[in-house]
């Protein structure tokens, strides 16, 4: 498109001083006994959060732990039950239009406006924020070509891919040059390569100085993106920390993945085990020995005269986090 | 660049006052309707379709079935059927378009395109939604009713300088309308609710005074009429296009002005409840 070199790069918001001021280094969200509740459902149970400006912050949980209402309250379209919220300094019942001004959201499901072109998505959802028309035009032609759907401008919004769709809400978004972007599991249902580009966008986001929040169940997007992160079940916080300090503190460094044969009953093997790790968990298809050293580990199975079917040293990652402290039991 | 929109700053209008709504501008309900013509501005067939349901009826019942009547009396003076049933058709134009805009078209946003989660994400408050798509709705409406009122005129059917007077009366019966109708699409939870509607409407269209006078019905009957809001419509524009106008026009308007601040009243609420919770 014919948008000057010096408008590609998306204005970054750092110095959005008007209302920070004297506060810049005062969390960007700010959150005391934040509750949510449905009737008798308590949906988020008194949590504290503090976001400050420029983190990419993540919330993980299994579903219905209570992430979206955290994020509903946050995008204040949702007023919390009890405790205090604040966003950007203010209070979400008396300046919600205000704060929501400042914010971008990316909902868990698209919300796009089908009876819209591509690009005239983007040009009336930023007239929502009070934008010139000829102020979201030229704005509109940056963020087509920041998710690099340009040559989709004139399409529906219908025949394209789910990775366009997200794209295009990214790109939504981010009209008014937000201060603090929401993404309510901005890549569940893509595939890998829609997911890696659509990583690769916010990871230059977060480097322009844009405040990241996220939701996900994805922990290898909560490693590539988040710098730190809680994990929420039943409605409260499990645990906080970046991922490096939640994987010291809830797992080991590495992990052993034992298999016997199909038939085994691996709580058998559990007890011939016992001593050579801390803990050990048995699923119904192997074993899993928490260990700093897996080469040693594994050695010493052997010398136990176990003969394991297939043996498999891995590091630990954010995923043994979140199951050692969510539980493997499905819910919903 | 971004223009920061605060409840309670200078873009609160005339609305935001008679409406006691909290948090809506005339300035971001305006927005809807923007959103709305950018819409239509690539299915103008449809607005175009709106406005021949009405003139066919005419065509058919008030010149074809006119020649049978002749002339009814109103008001104790004659007036050819023609001109008698046109007025009512325009009325209950108003009322058609006015309604399947605030219904069909917002239960499909609202429970299906989630088009309102989106734009509440955004400085729009729910009171400003509901304006704006009731705005939307008169002003469709009153594209029909000037093409309408255009035929009447060429058709040698409007018998009074009041005429003048038929467009914002129309708008009126619009807002009444759109209002409650998008107010129970409100409470509506799937598509089959809408036989309610088509309940509600087609008895109105047949029976309130739209073919025939009041005095056609026994006198209990009459107070069963009265009470619905297309005989307030229909005796509104009649009485504007005869030139029969007297005290009970101040009811009619008085009947649908308190009909459409409660719809819109109530609409913004409900979608307040349904939307942000």
């Amino acid at each position: 498109m014919s948008v000057p070199e010096s408008r590609r790069q998306l204005s970054v918001p750092v110095a959005t001083v008007e209302v920070v001021d004297d506060s810049l280094d005062a969390a960007f969200i700010h959150a005391r006994g934040l509750t949510k509740r449905f009737g008798e459902f308590t949906a988020v149970d008194g949590i504290d959060v503090d976001v400050a400006r420029g983190e990419a912050f993540g919330f993980l949980g299994p579903n219905g732990a209570g992430k979206s209402s955290t994020m509903r309250m946050i995008g204040c379209v949702s007023p919390p039950t009890e405790g205090t919220l604040r966003i950007l300094g203010m209070d979400p019942g008396a300046d919600g239009p205000a704060i929501r001004a400042r914010l971008g959201v990316v909902p868990q499901q698209d919300t796009l406006d089908t009876e819209l072109s591509v690009r005239e998505n983007l040009l009336i959802y930023g007239r929502y924020f009070g934008m010139s028309r000829a102020a979201v035009r030229a704005k509109t032609d940056e963020l087509l070509d920041f998710v690099q759907l340009t040559d989709r401008a004139k399409d529906k919004v219908e025949p394209l891919s789910g990775g366009m769709k997200r794209r295009l809400t990214i790109a939504r978004s981010l009209i008014n040059d937000p201060d603090i972007l929401l993404l309510d599991e901005p890549t569940t249902g893509l595939d890998p390569q829609a997911r890696h580009s659509l990583w690769d966008r916010l990871f230059r986001l977060k480097q322009r100085g844009v405040t990241l929040v996220l939701t996900t169940h994805y922990m290898d997007e909560a490693e590539q993106l988040c710098d730190r992160l809680v994990v929420m079940d039943k409605g409260r916080f499990a645990a906080e920390g970046s991922p490096r300090e939640l994987i010291a503190t809830y797992s080991t460094r590495e992990v052993l993945e034992l298999r016997f044969g199909p038939d085994e009953d691996n709580n058998v093997y559990a007890d011939k085990v016992e001593g050579l790790v801390d803990r050990v968990e048995v699923l119904p298809d192997r074993l899993l020995l928490y260990t700093d050293d897996g080469d040693g580990t594994t050695a010493a199975v052997y010398q136990r005269g176990l003969l394991p079917v297939s043996t498999l040293v891995r590091r630990s990652t954010l995923e043994d986090v979140f199951l050692r402290l969510t539980g493997r039991t499905l819910v919903d | 660049m971004t223009t920061t929109l605060r409840p309670g700053s200078g873009s609160e209008t005339l609305l935001a006052r008679i409406v006691p709504l909290p948090g809506t501008s005339a300035r971001r309900a305006s927005l809807m309707v923007e959103r709305n013509a950018l819409v239509y501005r690539r299915s103008w067939v449809i607005i175009v379709s709106g406005f021949f349901e009405p003139f066919f009826y005419l065509l058919s019942i008030g010149i074809g079935l006119g020649a049978l009547v002749g002339t009814v009396s109103l008001d104790g003076r004659m007036i050819e059927y023609t001109a008698f049933v046109a007025p009512a058709l325009l009325a209950s134009s108003a009322m058609n378009g006015a309604v399947y805009d605030s219904t069909f078209n917002i239960f499909f946003k609202l429970k299906y395109a989630k088009t309102y989660d989106a734009i509440l994400s955004t400085p729009m408050s729910p009171g400003d939604v509901a304006a704006g798509e009731i705005t939307w709705a008169l002003i469709r409406g009153l594209i029909y009713s000037t093409t309408f009122l255009a035929v009447m005129l060429a058709l040698g059917l409007v018998g009074s300088p009041w005429a003048v007077l038929v467009l914002p009366a129309a708008v009126l019966i619009g807002f009444g309308f759109a209002a409650v109708g998008m107010a129970a699409t409100t409470y509506m939870p799937g598509w089959q609710d809408f036989e309610f509607v088509q309940l509600c409407i087609l008895p109105m269209f047949l029976f309130a005074t739209t073919f025939y006078p009041l005095a056609t019905y026994p006198s209990a009957l009459q107070a069963v009429v009265v009470c619905t809001p297309l005989y307030h419509a229909v005796e509104l524009i009649r009485s504007l296009t005869t030139g029969l106008v007297d005290g009970t026009v101040v009811i009619h308007i008085g009947y649908l002005v308190v009909m459409g601040l409660i719809g819109l009243r109530v609409a913004g609420r409900r979608l307040e409840k349904l939307l942000l919770t």
